[in-house]
């Protein structure tokens, strides 16, 4: 063996061994996409709509109180869709207070434009609309991600998807997906806030008082009826909450003063504060607890609250222990729906390997036998560098964390199909050189050369087709594109550095007039 | 043992029937698929699948008729081997569906219908919900991945060989393409992710093969100067003819593997592998190479610059056909 060939051996072992390593044991360092290992996929949109709404309403809220406590009286504040408000009945003396009070509070984030009798209509800022956009759905992201890991998923996956407002979700080995799909996308908006008048049945009886008109600064909310009666019931609450989900400290389930589950939260210090302010200026009243903007209990306040409380009404253990996790995790800034769901139980998941496995060691065992017929000796080279390929294939594959999917073992058996594509393409050109009078040598060393170009050609095309597969796909179909794609770089390195050392160990071996058994 | 040794046929004479013949096909193809339509899986249409494993054999009919009361058009066929007992359930897009509640409704209402009919003891082995957003954003994709993917792979083999072999290249796999896509209609395959990746990995593989030939007909440019750009074409579709064929046996032999024992998952992908890799070695011996001396033969001073020697040596043959005739 010359040196330089001894050198060929050892950095061909060195590869495989590397190889090895990597996807050794393959229980452990081999991941599975979901279709392999069962789990739910979920795409969800977020309604970024609903975070401008929010954005529109309490900037529209504050913008009153402050006139107000500046004495500039005006005629509504009204909200007008998501992006805007108007602002009725400005008094003409105090335009200018308005502009400059207005400037200073909403100016930043919209525009205003003006219209007669005093009337003003505010639009949010086409860039403000963006950043509410991306930062609605930024914190979705971050609160799914935290209800999903409190969910105790091994190996989640939650990231953008697609274009701006979607999300995915992947939870492997997760079988309750109904429930988990309602965690995730239970909104848990928390809020509490103090009753002007109610319960009332009906929404007209609740407003008889006041003429039938809601008044600007209250809002009605519907709420489950305390005690025996069924239906609906109705309360006139103020439109700013005292307190939020973000004064939140903690959620945990617990028990009501009848033993029934309730959810048991703390406050953080800023909210104790805001809390001890608002129950001792409203002992006597009531306190409603709304949740996703429907009110769960409304008790009395009988005296100074600070950093405690305990939301009650008809839950089961299990609605308490979720509503805590959802809680905890924060509220989600706009509602969610739901666009994609696959889900793949276990034991097909289970049976896809089999298969795969099955049809990938039959077709390796058809292509062998075949390759053995027609090319003989020269077949277990073939042999030999397809293996190689697929084992450098898997060492990489585990070695970067790519995942493995079905239509991923599909990708390993095209990548056999390469490989032996490439063999024959050199086993193919030796015989031809063989049969213009070349020696062994000679022939094996000018078919290399030549057919080094083609193979690159053909692996450059093929790869681009693969880059632009990973592109177009999701999950799976990216799983196929990967395979294809390593299985691509990897080819060219067996079928033309392992099979070239491995004709030149052959022959090295023998007199220089050998002849090759092909 | 050698198949193909040394062989002479003459595929050039008969490239004017072949094309014809392609045309046909092709023409066939897309009359085909127009007239039978190309029904879309849930991938792309949207809807819902579900798949039930009974513990014992349950009579198809049964299901069906248990899901009656459901509205929309229901289908019901059995899925994998029958010793498996497994049943797919395909509910059609709901209307109302880009609304999160009702997107999962069918699947819900599937496995409660079955249930209450009490006709045996199952579980839920997949669901598949595709909204009506999601599938049209993969319907654009998967177009924009398949025409990005061929033009991609034109750009390439006209940089490393000439403009009118990219173009036969192209014209080869859209060849391929449609004439797989015209199978699987006619076999009622629906067009599902994993058949969209079939197809891009034929386009890879169709253009594969027609890169070998076109690789050595870059070779016959040096070493058979003075030979007729279409003997030249033919000398390298016939000394490529042995690999051509091994190459798709084989791959056409794995597949095959995937095909039979692969499992229901990816039986559709295998299927349209297979129609692929007979097209596209169809393709590769016959049109590839019948379009580029076509169009070589046409190209006057202003092809896309080829490799410097390549151009050369086909120019000069090229003029001394001119002088021949």
């Amino acid at each position: 063996m010359t040196s330089n060939l001894r050198w060929k051996v050892i950095a061909i072992l060195v590869v495989v061994a590397l190889a090895v390593v990597a996807f050794y044991p393959p229980k452990d360092k081999v991941k599975l996409g979901l279709d392999l290992k069962g789990g739910v996929h979920l795409v969800l949109r977020v309604q970024t709509d609903d975070a401008l709404k929010l954005e529109t309403e309490t900037s529209a809220e504050r913008l009153r109180d402050e006139l107000s406590r500046q004495g500039v009286a005006i005629g509504s504040v009204t909200p007008d869709g998501a992006r805007t408000f108007r602002v009725e009945g400005v008094p003409g003396d105090r335009d200018a207070d308005f502009r400059r009070i207005a400037e200073e509070w909403v100016g930043p984030v919209f525009d205003r434009t003006s219209s007669a009798n005093g009337s003003y209509s505010f639009t949010l800022k086409n860039a403000q609309l963006t950043r509410l956009r991306q930062e609605a759905v930024a914190q979705a992201l971050q609160t799914i991600e935290r209800r999903v890991n409190e969910l105790g998923v091994a190996e989640p996956i939650v990231a953008p998807h697609g274009d701006g407002d979607q999300i995915l979700v992947q939870m492997p080995g997760v079988t309750d997906v109904a429930r988990a799909k309602e965690i995730i996308r239970s909104t848990a908006l928390l809020e509490l806030k103090i009753v002007e008048d109610g319960p009332a049945a009906t929404r007209e009886a609740l407003l008889a008082a006041r003429g039938g008109q809601v008044p600007p600064e209250l809002e009605v909310i519907p709420g489950a009826a305390e005690s025996g009666n069924t239906g609906p019931v109705f309360y006139l609450v103020k439109r700013v909450a005292g307190i939020t989900g973000r004064d939140l400290r903690n959620a945990r389930p617990s028990l009501d003063e009848n033993n029934q589950p309730a959810v048991g939260f703390s406050l953080n210090q800023q909210g104790a504060d805001k809390f001890g302010t608002l129950t001792s200026q409203n002992i006597g009243r009531q306190l409603a607890i709304i949740l996703d903007g429907r009110i769960q209990s409304a008790p009395t306040i009988e005296g100074r609250i600070y950093d405690e409380g305990r939301i009650s009404g008809s839950f089961t253990q299990q609605e308490v222990q979720d509503l805590s996790l959802t809680l905890r995790s924060g509220a989600l800034p706009a509602s969610l729906t739901y666009l994609e769901e696959r889900t793949v139980g276990p034991s097909l998941g289970a049976d896809s390997i089999r298969a795969g496995v099955m049809a990938s060691a039959i077709g390796l065992g058809l292509v062998a036998l075949f390759m053995f017929a027609y090319y003989r000796l020269t077949g277990l080279n073939a042999l030999v560098s397809v293996s190689l390929n697929l084992l450098i294939l898997l060492g990489f594959m585990s070695y970067v964390g790519a995942v493995m999917t079905l239509p991923g073992i599909a990708g390993f058996i095209l990548t056999i199909g390469m490989g032996v594509d490439s063999n024959v393409l050199i086993f193919e050109r030796i015989k031809e050189e063989l049969g213009a009078g070349k020696s062994a040598r000679a022939a094996v060393s000018a078919s290399f050369d030549r057919v080094f170009l083609t193979i690159l050609d053909t692996h450059v095309a093929s790869l681009i087709s693969a880059a632009f597969l990973f592109q177009f796909g999701t999950g799976p179909i990216r799983g196929f594109a990967t395979t294809l794609f390593f299985g691509l770089l990897s080819n060219v390195f067996t079928a033309v550095f392992v099979s070239r050392t491995l004709f030149e160990l052959i022959l090295s071996r023998r007199p220089q007039a050998a002849k090759l058994s092909i | 043992m050698q198949m193909f040794a040394n062989t002479n046929y003459d595929f050039t004479k008969w490239r004017w029937h072949a094309l014809i013949f392609s045309a046909i096909l092709v023409v066939l193809g897309i009359v085909q698929v127009a007239r039978l339509g190309l029904p879309l899986g849930i991938d792309f249409s949207g809807g819902t699948i579900v798949v039930l494993k009974f513990q014992q054999p349950v009579a198809e009919d049964a299901v069906r008729r248990a899901l009656e009361p459901l509205p929309g058009e229901k289908v019901v066929q059995q899925y994998g081997s029958a010793d498996d007992h497994e049943l797919l359930v395909r509910l059609p897009q709901a209307q109302e569906s880009e609304q999160g509640t009702s997107l999962e409704q069918g699947a819900k209402q599937v496995v409660e219908a079955v249930r209450a009919a009490n006709i045996g003891q199952f579980e839920v082995i997949s669901t598949e919900i595709v909204g009506p957003v999601v599938g049209k954003d993969l319907q654009r994709k998967g177009i924009y991945a398949t025409l990005a993917s061929i033009f991609g792979i034109a750009l390439y083999i006209a940089f490393r060989f000439r403009l009118s072999f990219a173009i036969g290249a192209i014209a080869a796999t859209l060849h391929d393409v449609i004439v797989t896509l015209a199978v699987l209609a006619f076999f009622g395959y629906e067009l599902s992710l994993n058949i969209v990746a079939a197809i891009l990995t034929i386009t890879g593989y169709s253009v594969n093969d027609t890169i070998v030939v076109f690789d050595r007909v870059r070779e016959n440019f040096r070493t058979m100067r003075g030979a007729s750009l279409e003997s030249q074409v033919n000398t390298a579709v016939n000394q490529t003819l042995g690999r051509t064929v091994i190459t798709a046996g084989t791959t056409f032999l794995s597949v095959l593997a995937l095909y039979l024992f692969g499992g229901e998952v990816l039986e559709g992908f295998a299927f349209t592998m297979l129609v692929g890799i007979v097209s596209g070695t169809y393709s590769t011996v016959f049109v590839a190479s019948a379009i580029a001396i076509a169009l070589s033969k046409n190209e006057g001073s202003t092809p896309a610059a080829p490799t410097s020697a390549a151009r050369l040596a086909a120019d000069r043959a090229r003029r001394r056909e001119r002088r021949n005739v």
